[in-house]
């Protein structure tokens, strides 16, 4: 197998066996009291953090100076959009036990829950255009424009984890460190690229 | 002996056995004899808990009874929100040896002729003022779930008659212990601490609020608040203070821990509404802890007809 193939194969078992440890847990009734409110929470946290790690990607890759990383994008995007429906479909299916008229209450009256479906939502283009064939189709413009939606979806996703708190912010907090981190390099990355660019053109002006 | 009747808890609020005795095994009983199947099945995953705390004397059963099936000694104590030792439901009792229950003294204060400080063994052993008896409470946490506990105490207005409150007593403050250098929640300053609650006079007086130190007939495990706390049903659990170390009377009304962290949230008095949401769910439903579906929230969480006199004629929105 090619590097890049073993590479891009890699995040499945790892992001995955956190689910596989959840349904042991809940099938044996080793979630505590309130087993649903646990899944609905781990899986939310495992999408959140499969975000973060999808968003680190092109920073690492840059710091490493290692282009073959980019091929972890994709499989960590599925994943985290993946675990995002599990989580709806933990808070719809078990939660609500689809109780309709409570879904939809819940998702137009809670403003936490409208900025999840908000990322959720915004997530579905992005994993829907990114089989290769898709994304050929699109162009490699479009597709990256497209796919800057990240950016928000991740800011949605953390005003989603912050309004949901009671009291202990620290995990969020936590979230939003690593979240201003990779901003913060892509910000600092961005500005020497443009500085490069004006640079040339004055140059060769 | 108990000061006024009990009245009945009418038969309609008690939900009808079989209708709601999906437990929780029930979920996941499909998904384990398939991983047992697989031989994954490891129930070595859940061992239950058994209570190890000394054994009380009391009377059983005591007023108010209920024929509704308790929640489990494990679903009680290892599903908890006690803040000072934790955040998390589990917390509470992965840090139950942080609190210190022992010498423990209660200081009642404030607008009482009589004051008084109480010392664990006034409160644990039987005592002719304030006897021990069982009370089985529906407990509606604001998070909307709920659970049925078997709580041993006596009721607080009991012991607040004898301390004789005066004429300017018109409401009652507790507060719980405040100790940072242990308790890891106030370490970490997670609320202003130390936590406080208050009732209306009336209300503490209320046949039905009741000061707790027991649980399954043994004493309080830390985490549900040992040795002592308060247990009002009809309100949002929040309200019952735990690990009690002063009660005052007062004139004015006091502060609040969750009111004033977040007002909109957690009022004052906080009795259970369905008909007023959370801002962040709905309150017209229920989890009862270990059934599936969502039971429908009972005003006053089912003690309605006990309590209701105590708010005749008050406008509803001063009442959240
Ligand atoms: C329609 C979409 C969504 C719905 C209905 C939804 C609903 C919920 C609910 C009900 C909770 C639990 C609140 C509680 O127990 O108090 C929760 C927690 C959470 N959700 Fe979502 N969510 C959605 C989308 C998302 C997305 C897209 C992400 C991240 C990528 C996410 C991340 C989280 C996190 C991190 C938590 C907190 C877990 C914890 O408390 O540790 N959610 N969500």
């Amino acid at each position: 197998m090619k590097p890049t193939t073993v590479l891009q194969l890699l995040p499945w078992p790892i992001a995955l066996a956190p689910l596989g440890w959840l349904g042991i847990r809940f099938a044996n009734g080793a979630l505590g009291a309130n087993p649903i409110e646990a899944v609905i929470r781990e899986l939310g946290q495992s999408a959140l953090w499969l975000l973060l790690a999808t968003l680190a990607v092109s920073p690492l890759r840059r710091r490493l100076g290692w282009p073959p990383l980019a091929v972890l994008r994709r499989p960590l995007g599925l994943l985290t959009c993946g675990y995002a429906l599990l989580h709806l479909g933990a808070y719809g299916g078990l939660d609500q036990a689809f109780f309709w008229p409570a879904i939809a209450a819940d998702l137009t009256k809670r403003p936490f829950m409208t900025l999840g479906l908000a990322a959720l939502l915004l997530m579905l283009p992005l994993a829907a255009t990114s089989p290769r064939a898709v994304a050929r189709r699109l162009g490699a413009t479009a597709w990256r424009r497209l796919h800057r939606l990240v950016h928000p979806i991740a800011l949605l996703a953390l005003l989603h984890h912050y309004w949901l708190i009671k009291a202990d912010y620290r995990p969020a907090l936590v979230e939003t460190a690593v979240l201003t981190l990779l901003w913060g390099e892509r910000l600092v990355h961005g500005v020497a690229h443009w500085r490069n660019r004006v640079a040339r053109m004055e140059f060769t002006r | 002996m108990l000061i006024g009747t009990p009245a009945e808890i009418p038969a309609r609020d008690i939900t009808p056995e079989g209708v709601y005795r999906q437990r929780r095994r029930f979920i996941g009983a499909g998904v384990a004899s398939l991983l047992a199947a697989l031989g994954l099945g490891l129930p070595s995953l859940a061992l239950a808990r058994t209570p190890t705390g000394r054994i009380l004397d009391y009377r059983k059963p005591g007023a108010f009874p209920s024929d509704e099936e308790s929640n489990s000694y494990d679903d009680i104590t290892g599903y908890s929100n006690f803040y000072e030792l934790g955040s998390g439901k589990s917390d509470p009792q992965a840090n139950a040896k942080a609190l210190q229950t022992d010498p423990w003294s209660l200081v009642i204060e404030g607008e009482v002729k009589r004051p008084v400080t109480l010392a664990l063994e006034d409160l644990l052993s039987p005592h002719a003022a304030h006897p021990l008896e069982e009370r089985i409470y529906r407990l509606r946490c604001v998070e909307a779930w709920s659970m049925v506990i078997p709580w041993v105490g006596f009721p607080l207005g009991r012991l607040l008659k004898r301390l004789e409150p005066t004429s300017r007593a018109r409401y009652v403050v507790f507060q719980s212990i405040l100790d940072p250098e242990r308790l890891p929640g106030q370490k970490s300053r997670l609320l202003p601490w130390p936590y406080q609650e208050a009732l209306r006079l009336d209300e503490a007086l209320h046949p039905l609020t009741l000061l707790a130190v027991g649980l399954y007939g043994r004493v309080l495990p830390n985490e549900n608040g040992a040795p002592i706390r308060l247990v009002v049903p009809w309100k949002y659990g929040f309200k019952s203070i735990k690990s009690i170390v002063r009660i005052r009377l007062v004139t004015e009304r006091p502060h609040t821990t969750w009111n004033r962290h977040a007002p909109q949230e957690y009022g004052f008095f906080a009795n259970v509404d369905p008909a007023v949401d959370h801002p962040r769910w709905s309150q017209s439903r229920e989890r009862r802890i270990g059934e599936f579906l969502k039971r429908p929230t009972l005003p006053y969480n089912g003690y309605e007809q006990q309590v209701a006199p105590l708010y005749r004629g008050m406008d509803p929105t001063a009442l959240r």
